[in-house]
């Protein structure tokens, strides 16, 4: 139970088509995280999925069974939005049981269910709490919470953790793969954080003006992405990317390189000045200014002491260089 | 410099804006005051010294005498009663429901339909009195509450469904959403979502729709005059002659038509003040 399927989905609002056709099928149990920059479709692809909004043309499946035109209460799933969205004038308890009162199931039933949710999350000691007696990150486990106790098959989250602090992101981050782990579900997870999308993923799908640019597992996008987009927004800080003479030397437009595959030396391929340096502790960021090539960043690890206007030399390492052709699209060898 | 004010400059400002408060205050509640206080007050102390406070000499309750002794003046008032509140129920429900749907559904015709809607700001209602009464007497309506709750209900609709859809798309679509996820029917999300919370709007419409429909004497001296369906306003009338006026009676009587008014003006305001969206959505 709660595998999804999606054949050709569309959305346009009035002449703006937002989605252009996509399709993707989502295992049973596997943890999805949609990722692409802002207005791409995200959000809209997963209001159609919980039936908030109907596509315009294109199929979707939950559980095997078509869902197009069901209500959203009907199709067997949960959201967790990124504003809370909780019932501001209902104790924490009701809004995590006023779905399952809602389908008419007794009183004893919720409450057990309802306890079992706040002992997941260790809200038991806020179950009499409204909303507005909450902190963010007490406010999100129950959103989190209602979502749990319809018990769906598949969970959605729209940019759930983007509203807390770095510190409770983590936290809270962590919180969410020990529950797909417990519960099994099938999630469904959109994010701008990269670290959300790679640690959480079983596969990431990367999205760019409504179509589906890649689907895979995080490490297979870092390590083999298919086109230039999806090179450019996978990894932080971003990979580097070089055309002209350097690239057509191995028959491509341009050739990406990411910056902790670069080596530092004194000598190198590209000889460049040394125009700002970032010292994070663990590593070092380099940002280094090379003639007919422009800004190149280089990552190394440890902190490494080099002066704005000293002259290095960077090399790729061997094996680490990303082609790609006049279309974008990756040249695989 | 000039944005944080000096300790110096502070007083004067404030002070500054506590006359021109206190004046208006002064202005609204003059009138007000002085028919309260000449309706305690005998016929010749009212023309002979009307800004005095009834004292020993001048003190006199004969105007409410009068007024209570008339016996009909009660039901002036649950008519006016009867015709205030049905029009202010009415214009709440119709104004909210139709605000919601404005404010929440896309369909064809949404903004035409809201700007027809917000038309009736702008056109007084009275300029269709003809029209009105011609209907009123086809449709056998004179003389019946029905026909003022009617007229009242049309005449506050639309600027209750413009402050209500303004008000309304302000609430949180991811709030309308999770209900929906939930299973709530739109019917639900309406009533239990949404009203709560533009419950401050609603209080102001309804002070906004009120005070009008109580004050008015055009609609109930031409579509209402019959003795059964006077208004308290009407009503005080009697009491003004051609050539006698009692105005014992008539200060009585409009002081004691303040009383209920104001009692339905707090309890909506209590609501007005109540904080309640706090903490709803980050
Ligand atoms: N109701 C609507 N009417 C018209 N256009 C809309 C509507 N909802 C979304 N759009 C448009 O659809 C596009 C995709 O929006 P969507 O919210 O799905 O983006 P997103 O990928 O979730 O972005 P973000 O990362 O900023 O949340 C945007 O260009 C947006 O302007
Ligand atoms: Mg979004």
């Amino acid at each position: 139970m709660g595998s999804l399927q999606l054949q050709a989905v569309r959305k346009s609002f009035g002449k703006v088509d937002v989605l252009q056709g996509i399709d993707l099928d989502v295992a049973d149990g596997e943890f999805v995280v949609f990722v692409g920059p802002s207005g791409c479709g995200k959000s809209t692809l997963l209001r159609i999925i919980a039936g908030l909004d109907e596509q315009t043309s294109g199929n979707l499946r939950i559980d095997g069974k078509v869902m197009n035109g069901v209500p959203p209460a009907k199709r067997g799933i949960a959201m967790v939005f990124q504003s809370y969205a909780l019932y501001p004038h209902l104790t924490v308890a009701k809004n995590m049981g006023l779905a399952l009162a809602q389908e008419g199931m007794l009183q004893a039933a919720i409450n057990t269910r309802v306890a079992a949710a706040s002992a997941l999350l260790r809200l038991d000691a806020l179950l009499d709490r409204r909303p507005a007696e909450l902190s963010g990150g007490q406010r999100q486990r129950v959103a989190i919470g209602r979502a749990i106790v319809r018990q769906p098959s598949l969970f959605l989250f729209d940019e759930p953790l983007s509203n807390l602090d770095a510190a409770l992101r983590v936290g809270t981050r962590i919180e969410i793969a020990k529950l797909h782990r417990q519960l099994g579900a099938t999630m469904v997870y959109v994010t701008h954080d990269q670290i959300e999308a790679m640690t959480l993923a079983d596969r990431i799908v990367v999205m760019n003006a409504g179509v589906i640019e890649q689907v895979g597992r995080p490490i297979d996008l870092y390590n083999r992405p298919a086109t230039l987009f999806v090179a450019g927004f996978i990894g932080s800080p971003t990979m580097n990317f070089i055309g002209g003479a350097d690239a057509a030397r191995v028959n491509a437009t341009t050739i990406g390189v990411r910056p902790e595959h670069l080596r530092v030396a004194p000598e190198g391929d590209w000889i460049g000045q040394v125009s700002h340096a970032e010292h994070l502790g663990a590593d070092t960021m380099l940002y280094v200014e090379v003639p007919e090539i422009g800004l190149v960043t280089a990552r190394i690890l440890g902190d490494v002491v080099h002066d704005v206007g000293d002259r290095v030399g960077l090399t790729p390492q061997s094996g680490k260089i990303h082609r790609f052709d006049a279309d974008g699209r990756a040249i695989t060898p | 410099m000039t944005f944080p004010a000096s300790p110096m400059r502070m007083p004067l400002a404030r002070a500054a804006v506590h006359a021109v408060l206190l004046l208006y205050t002064a202005l609204c509640l003059g009138p007000v005051l002085l028919v309260v206080m000449n309706s305690f007050k005998t016929r010749a102390s009212i023309f002979s010294a009307p800004l005095s406070l009834p004292g020993p000499g001048s003190f006199d309750l004969v105007g409410y005498m009068t007024v209570i002794g008339q016996g009909v003046f009660l039901n002036y008032f649950v008519n006016s009663l009867i015709v205030t509140v049905g029009s202010i129920a009415a214009v709440l429900l119709f104004g909210a429901m139709a605000a919601f749907a404005l404010s929440e559904y896309r369909f064809r015709g949404n903004r035409a339909l809201g700007l027809f809607l917000a038309l009736g700001i702008m056109v007084p209602i009275r300029l269709g009195t003809v029209a009105i009464l011609d209907m009123m007497v086809a449709s056998r309506l004179v003389n019946t509450h029905l026909a003022l709750i009617l007229i009242y209900t049309a005449q506050g609709l639309p600027i209750a469904v413009f402050i209500l859809s303004e008000f309304m798309a302000g609430v949180s679509k991811d709030l309308k959403d999770a209900g929906r996820i939930d299973g709530l029917s739109e019917y639900t999300i309406f009533a239990r979502l949404v009203l709560p919370l533009v419950r401050p709007a609603i209080a102001t419409v309804a002070v906004f729709t009120m005070i009008p429909i109580w004050n008015d004497l055009w609609f109930p001296l031409i579509v209402a005059p019959g003795e059964a369906t006077k208004t308290v306003t009407l009503g005080a009338q009697v009491f003004i002659g051609q050539f006698v006026t009692n105005w014992n009676a008539v200060l009585a009587a409009l002081s004691l038509a303040i009383l209920p008014v104001l009692l339905l003006y707090l309890m909506f305001s209590r609501q007005l003040i109540r904080g309640i969206t706090a903490g709803a959505v980050k």
